[in-house]
């Protein structure tokens, strides 16, 4: 599936950005839920009586705690009206500790969704890996909810999830459900960790050689910090997966939403419209250039 | 530090050939050596590989299952640095002397590896510079696949940024 696809320049300078884009609509916090110490899952349902916002996985929001400012959040929630918008958010400055914060029936600003969101229909019919690290795995969440959805039609499936310790472990009781499955693979390490802990000790790519998978039909979806993806992505296309099958979901500082203020630029890229999702084929040359 | 050692773990009678992904690539005829100085294994989940502290004798090839490599600290307890899985290796002290084991070894789960004799190996090795070569190899591929994999975990790339 592809999401957000990008105008051409001529277009967007007519009819400019949808309607909305730029304005916030009023979004009230139905359920907050603690993942972790600084980490908390939020419900979030229309307050100002409109339709509630539809947004593909893999998707952004600009999320905006009044009178604070605004921040990109992926969308951790499914495609499905039906449900609230959901966002897990980790408190790492004055803005996401504000959202972090707010209680049920407080008040947030939306807009969006933004951008081109992961591509789910490559993987019908396809082996499935999907990496995530730390927070990575919020938008991988609704990835694996379609897939659970559509099951019969796709191959062996692999949920590989990095955390930095067992308490930094995002949904621990649904990966726990997920493991117990027979027909999903789901293996979480850490990379330090305490008294107690039984499972894998150790970086996220050193569970790919024990995850099933035929590199030549197998689509990757992988979210983390940016170094892991990009050690992820090569150790994908080392082991025989087709860069363009490998899809990452990238971070910049995005702003505007709608390819306006150019500061998420990734050398030809605006990442609001052209990601955040994007393949290793068009990214791996880019990474390779620092600071860019 | 314990110093007491753990029972050996069960022998099969069938020798099993280091066909691990780890040593694809290597000779036949090298990997026919290794498989001659082996003993197949199993562990139940709980069982000790080895101690630290132990003469290192052995090198483990797992086929399946899961082993932590783990560290006793004081006032902490036992603390898992690493896991590895099938199709890896456990065990390198034995390469260098004074062959002492340096961190303890567990079954996470049910485990079948491949016990290869350590001075059987040496002894091979000693005599067959090809078959040195070619173990030495493989070896340090997987040395510096952890070496790698352990520089990404000292970077620590999941840590909060607002955190100290």
């Amino acid at each position: 599936m592809s999401t957000g696809t990008r105008p051409s320049p001529e277009v967007a300078a007519t009819v400019g950005p949808a309607a909305g884009a730029l304005t916030p609509r009023l979004f009230r916090v139905a359920g907050r839920a603690q993942q972790t110490h600084d980490t908390w899952t939020l419900r979030l349902v229309p307050g100002d009586g409109g339709a509630p916002l539809v947004a593909a996985p893999g998707q952004f929001t600009m999320l905006y705690a009044f009178g604070v400012g605004e921040v990109p959040l992926s969308v951790s929630s499914g495609s499905s009206g039906a449900t609230p918008l959901v966002h897990t958010v980790r408190a790492v400055g004055a803005v996401t500790e504000a959202i972090c914060a707010a209680k049920p029936g407080d008040a947030l600003g939306v807009r969006g969704p933004f951008g081109r969101g992961w591509p789910l229909d490559e993987t019908l019919g396809r082996d499935v890996l999907l990496i995530a690290g730390g927070l990575g795995l919020a938008p991988l969440w609704p990835v694996i909810q379609w897939i659970l959805r559509r099951r019969d039609d796709i191959g062996h499936v692999s949920v590989l999830v990095g955390s930095r310790t067992p308490a930094d472990v995002l949904y621990r009781a649904e990966l726990a459900h997920l493991a117990a499955r027979p027909d999903i693979q789901a293996v979480v390490t850490v990379d330090a960790a305490d008294p107690g802990w039984d499972g894998r000790v150790g970086v996220v790519t050193a569970l790919l050689p024990q995850a099933r998978f035929d590199p030549a039909r197998t689509v990757a979806f992988s979210c983390g910090p940016e170094i892991m993806m990009r050690l992820t992505a090569q150790a994908l296309v080392d082991a025989g997966v087709p860069a363009h099958r490998v899809h990452l979901s990238m971070e910049r500082n995005m702003h505007c939403g709608v390819g306006h203020c150019g500061r998420c630029q990734l050398g030809p890229l605006l990442l609001c419209l052209d990601g955040p999702v994007c393949d290793y084929d068009r990214l791996g040359p880019l990474l390779r250039i620092r600071e860019l | 530090m314990t110093t007491s050692s753990p029972p050996p773990p069960t022998a099969s009678e069938t020798a099993s050939a280091p066909d691990i992904p780890t040593f694809a690539g290597m000779q036949p005829e090298h990997r026919a050596i290794i498989a001659g100085c082996a003993r197949e294994v199993t562990l139940k989940p709980g069982e000790v590989l080895f101690r630290e502290g132990d003469v290192a004798d052995t090198l483990y090839l797992i086929r399946a299952g899961t082993v932590a490599i783990e560290m006793f600290v004081p006032t902490r307890g036992t603390i898992t640095i690493e896991t590895v899985g099938a199709g890896d290796v456990v065990g390198w002290s034995w390469l260098f002397p004074p062959y002492r084991l340096r961190f303890d070894a567990r079954a996470l789960s049910a485990v079948t590896a491949g016990a290869v004799e350590a001075s059987c190996l040496r002894a091979r090795m000693a005599a067959d510079p090809e078959l040195g070569y070619d173990l030495l190899f493989h070896l340090a591929k997987v040395l510096a696949e952890r070496l790698s994999a352990t520089r990404m975990r000292l970077l620590d790339v999941y840590r909060n940024p607002a955190q100290p």
